[in-house]
């Protein structure tokens, strides 16, 4: 399937899951999150998913962030709604990778780091995060096996999601001795190369009552930048830009950490999810390790992280990522995870970063009833 | 080059070309910058002086990649790290002639240059680090 009929498919259920909306009638706008027209040779897809999917004329944007693409849709249709210019709005990503080979798509993926010093010299997207992984271990001890252990209980995840990419139980054997891609990450210790789309249907909680009596809440967001390239921060041990966005959401929610009941955090790479465990201050800075040895972020640990299987497992179609984490948020908050539910889940929060965390999305959630 | 090249991204890759690895000065706050911007990040000034990097530098970090794009292939595995000039100046690139296993961070790196010149867009002479 293509883009534009990935995306037909995620609307579709989207739609069914609000039978009172008629999309024609109601839906004023529409923004989509895509990182790359390279998979299809196909740029200016906002008009044509929003034909595809029943909208036209109604303005769409696409927007893109690398990997983080739909979370920034999602925060630019809150503009739109809070600034009252919108009522009604659905926001979505896609991305259609597995038509192309391995080299093209780590090429394609490689184009969200810096050309001129980054890409130029034979770095990848996978180096950048090897090369923070590298760091992260010499400063605080972090190993190979705690790494592993993201990718096996991500995996475990997967298995109760029916929607997940891959449904394949692994051990930290399996990552430890998998191929390496960039040392000291392995295959197993990478998401994978997915075809994908998900969406969402936005308004206001006064709008919202209309079509739902169990509507879930977006409480807060935070967005924040950094610079392009890895080499230009001092620090590569931390992901500052989630810290910062995280603070925003947090503030804005009047929450913090500990009141999170679950979270969809950006496991592009299993380093990603132990530096995203510290930057959002759901442990203190470098124990991310010893996070995931505690089995705190299992689940029926204390909060458990990526339910749906994350990136590793649920894939990774990378425009779709952002709005694929608010699905399975949803799906918890409204007690529709299945297998994986988590029990009595009233907040959530999702963090979905672009590139080497030169942009960061976190957005915080709770059950609306 | 001329007597006072602009600070760009060309031009720092013309230097290459004379094997100087170069960053611009910033004439309003001190602050080493490279690649060369013409306008300082820290404090908002314009005016730029070019301003040759050590030849030495300490690696903070590295990768071996083993999965690269096409045109790195046959060179798989090889090794890229950031290399620390001075608080705060780094740049990234392709760490040669050092055996993958004696890679350590902190090491010292020293900068070389390739002597082919790509022919096609961007046409930029690689720089890369070797064991000093």
């Amino acid at each position: 399937m293509y883009a534009r009929e990935l995306f037909v498919e995620a609307a579709s259920e989207a739609f069914e899951r609000c039978p009172n909306l008629s999309p024609r009638r109601d839906i004023d706008g529409l923004f989509v999150g895509q990182m790359s027209e390279s998979y299809e040779h196909q740029a200016h897809v906002a008009p044509m998913i929003s034909d595809w999917v029943g909208l036209l004329p109604v303005p769409a944007y696409r927007t893109e962030a690398a990997c983080a693409s739909s979370g920034v849709a999602m925060r630019c249709a809150i503009y739109a709604i809070q600034s009252g210019m919108h009522d009604i709005v659905l926001v979505g990503g896609v991305e259609k990778m597995t038509n192309r080979r391995t080299a093209t798509v780590t090429e394609n993926l490689g184009m969200a780091s810096d050309f001129p010093f980054e890409q130029w010299h034979g770095i990848t997207f996978p180096g950048i995060f090897g090369m923070m992984a590298t760091a992260h271990m010499a400063k605080y001890g972090t190993t190979e096996e705690q790494l592993a252990k993201v990718a096996v209980k991500n995996h475990e995840n997967g298995m109760l999601n029916p929607k997940a990419h891959l449904q394949k139980k692994i051990t930290v054997s399996d990552v430890l001795s998998s191929r390496p891609v960039a040392s000291p990450l392995k295959l197993y210790d990478c998401s994978l190369i997915s075809d994908g789309a998900s969406c969402i249907v936005l308004t206001n909680p006064k709008l919202a009552k209309k079509f739902t009596d169990t509507p879930v809440h977006i409480v807060g967001s935070g967005q924040a930048q950094d610079t392009l390239g890895l080499f230009e921060r001092d620090d590569i041990t931390t992901m500052n830009v989630t810290k910062l966005a995280a603070k925003q959401a947090y503030e804005m929610a009047k929450t913090d950490a500990k009141h999170v009941d679950v979270a969809e955090v950006h496991d592009c790479f299993t380093i990603a999810e132990i530096m995203a465990y510290e930057a959002l201050g759901l442990c203190k800075e470098g124990a991310g390790g010893k996070l995931i040895d505690d089995g705190i972020t299992n689940l029926g640990g204390r909060i458990p992280v990526n339910t749906s299987g994350g990136l590793k497992a649920k894939g990774h179609p990378v425009g779709a990522t952002g709005t694929a984490q608010a699905c399975e948020v949803f799906l918890q908050l409204t007690g529709q995870a299945g297998g994986r539910q988590v029990k009595g889940a009233e907040m959530a929060l999702t963090q979905n970063i672009g590139g080497s965390a030169s942009t960061a999305v976190v957005q915080i959630y709770s059950r609306g009833d | 080059m001329a007597a006072t090249p602009a600070p760009t991204i060309e031009n720092f890759y013309k230097f290459c070309a004379e094997k100087r690895l170069m960053g611009v000065t910033c004439t309003g706050c001190k602050k080493v910058i490279v690649p060369p911007r013409s306008l300082c990040p820290q404090c908002g000034s314009s005016d730029m002086k070019w301003t040759q990097l050590p030849s030495k530098g300490k690696l903070v970090t590295y990768t071996v990649i083993h999965v690269s794009p096409a045109q790195f292939q046959e060179l798989s595995p090889y090794a890229v790290g950031i290399v620390e000039f001075g608080k705060g100046v780094r740049l990234p690139g392709m760490i040669r002639n050092v055996k993958l296993e004696n890679l350590k961070i902190g090491m010292e790196l020293q900068t070389d240059f390739e002597v082919t010149i790509p022919t096609e867009w961007p046409r930029w002479p690689r720089y890369f680090f070797t064991q000093s």
